[in-house]
């Protein structure tokens, strides 16, 4: 299949146009707004998420390794997989 | 009974006012006239309390939401308000600079209609001449604008054999979703039935093509379908359950777990001008009445599934066996399945009679 976004740690994530995440008081978590859709991201989602801000995705690795002071190795295996399975979906683009 | 949790999204039906006719409209019989709709001032204290009780999404519809003037103020009021904002709508009164004040206010989607692929049909369904080109050219500045788009084709028996079309038309346009939804019937639909029921034979090509368009099309479009329940053996969801995820404010203020549930006579349904809106979700009768599992009658009581379809739709279960409370006929396991079945063999098998057209005093 064509056109299917692979995500690796040059590419520069982003939520796409039509998604919005903000914090939502009423139920106390992170949520993404999409057409027809709310996601429920989990902490980690969160933390990535909030990390992409015009940075590539070694960036945000080099950030959340330094942040919880955990091994690279894992904390990239862990970033690649959800950005891809969100890149999947099309609640991030690159 | 716990306190239910906040909805995710509030359906907003500013008006009922519409420059088409489909006959298919989803509104009620019984049309709101401009002089009761709710004013702006209204709508901006929904807006408020609906952003206060948790609701994420509000989709903006009607009628024809563009029809109200003030349609950009609400919008930009519902992003101030940090709500995600959708407009419904038929396109045929947007232009680039309507769609610019849009966008500027904060809009964060737009849906537009479709009759048909053909313009002719397309038209004829409508009942308005020049729609088809007009929605087609609103497409087209709605992504100029830089707005996502997600197309929404009504299918019906006298256009489903064109949903192939309908497809590589919503690629044309750029859309990134289409929902392909068949005629659910009830209010005009309901009236209109045997002209839009749909053979068995279409609804299995349909599924084909649409799974065939879905591996064709994955990372370019993505296609919501569902089969329809005169053919269906297990019910949908209605609104996700009755007061579970969504609520629809009416043009006159009342608030709705559907946007169909006024066709429901045993309901009182109360309104935002006379109690804040977060206590009709939570307290009032009409909400109430069939929200959980507790209003259930056997089989769907005892059912393993009736926390996932909830017991599908009251306003069918009224409109096909007299009572709201009965098991939804599109369910397999109710008694008159059979014949729901048979009547759409039979009235799709029939020449389709002429429409009755959604206009104000035709019903």
């Amino acid at each position: 299949m064509t056109g299917r976004l692979v995500i690796g740690e040059d590419s520069v994530p982003r939520l796409p146009r039509h998604c919005k995440m903000r914090f939502d008081k009423a139920r106390d978590r992170w949520v993404i707004l999409a057409p027809e859709r709310v996601l429920m991201p989990d902490d980690i989602a969160v933390e990535v998420l909030q990390r992409c801000k015009g940075g590539n995705v070694a960036t945000i690795i080099d950030d959340l390794a330094a942040a919880f002071d955990a091994p690279r190795e894992t904390i990239a295996r862990d970033v690649l997989a959800m950005l891809q399975d969100l890149a999947d979906k099309g609640v991030v683009e690159a | 009974m716990t306190a239910p949790e906040p909805p995710l999204a509030l359906l907003a039906e500013l008006t009922h006012r519409c420059p088409l006719q489909c006959p298919y409209c989803s509104n009620p019989l019984e049309l709101v006239q401009r002089s009761g709709e709710l004013t702006t001032d209204d709508w901006r204290r929904v807006i408020d309390q609906a952003a206060d009780m948790g609701v994420l999404q509000i989709h903006f519809s009607g009628g024809e939401p563009t029809a109200r003037p003030d349609l950009p103020d609400l919008v930009r009021h519902a992003a101030d308000a940090g709500l995600y904002s959708n407009l419904i709508t038929s396109g045929v009164l947007l232009n680039r600079d309507r769609l610019a004040t849009l966008d500027a206010a904060g809009l964060d989607h737009v849906q537009l209609s479709i009759q048909d692929s053909e313009t002719e049909t397309a038209e004829r369904i409508g009942g308005y001449k020049g729609g088809h080109r007009r929605k087609l050219e609103v497409a087209g500045l709605v992504r100029a604008a830089g707005l996502p788009l997600t197309v929404n084709a009504v299918v019906h028996r006298q256009n489903l054999d064109r949903l192939e079309a309908m497809i590589d038309l919503a690629v044309a346009l750029d859309a990134a979703r289409l929902e392909v939804a068949h005629v659910q019937y009830y209010g005009w639909a309901l009236k209109n039935r045997a002209a839009f029921m749909p053979t068995l034979e279409q609804i299995e090509r349909a599924t084909e093509t649409v799974d065939a368009a879905r591996a064709r099309l994955a990372g370019v479009l993505v296609i919501d379908y569902v089969v329809p329940d005169y053919y269906a053996r297990r019910p949908k969801a209605c609104m996700g359950g009755w007061g579970r995820r969504f609520l629809n404010v009416s043009p006159a203020g009342k608030v709705l777990p559907c946007h169909a549930a006024e066709s429901l006579p045993e309901l009182d349904f109360d309104s935002v001008l006379d109690r804040p809106l977060d206590e009709i979700w939570r307290q009032s009768a009409a909400f109430e009445r069939f929200r959980g599992t507790a209003w259930m009658p056997e089989p769907c009581r005892s059912c393993d599934q009736r926390e996932v379809d909830w017991g599908g739709c009251r306003c069918q279960a009224l409109a096909l066996t007299g009572d709201a409370g009965n098991t939804d006929p599109a369910c397999a396991l109710s008694p008159l399945h059979g014949q729901v079945f048979e009547l759409a063999r039979t009235e799709s098998a029939s020449a389709p009679p002429a429409f009755v057209y959604r206009r104000y005093g035709n019903a």
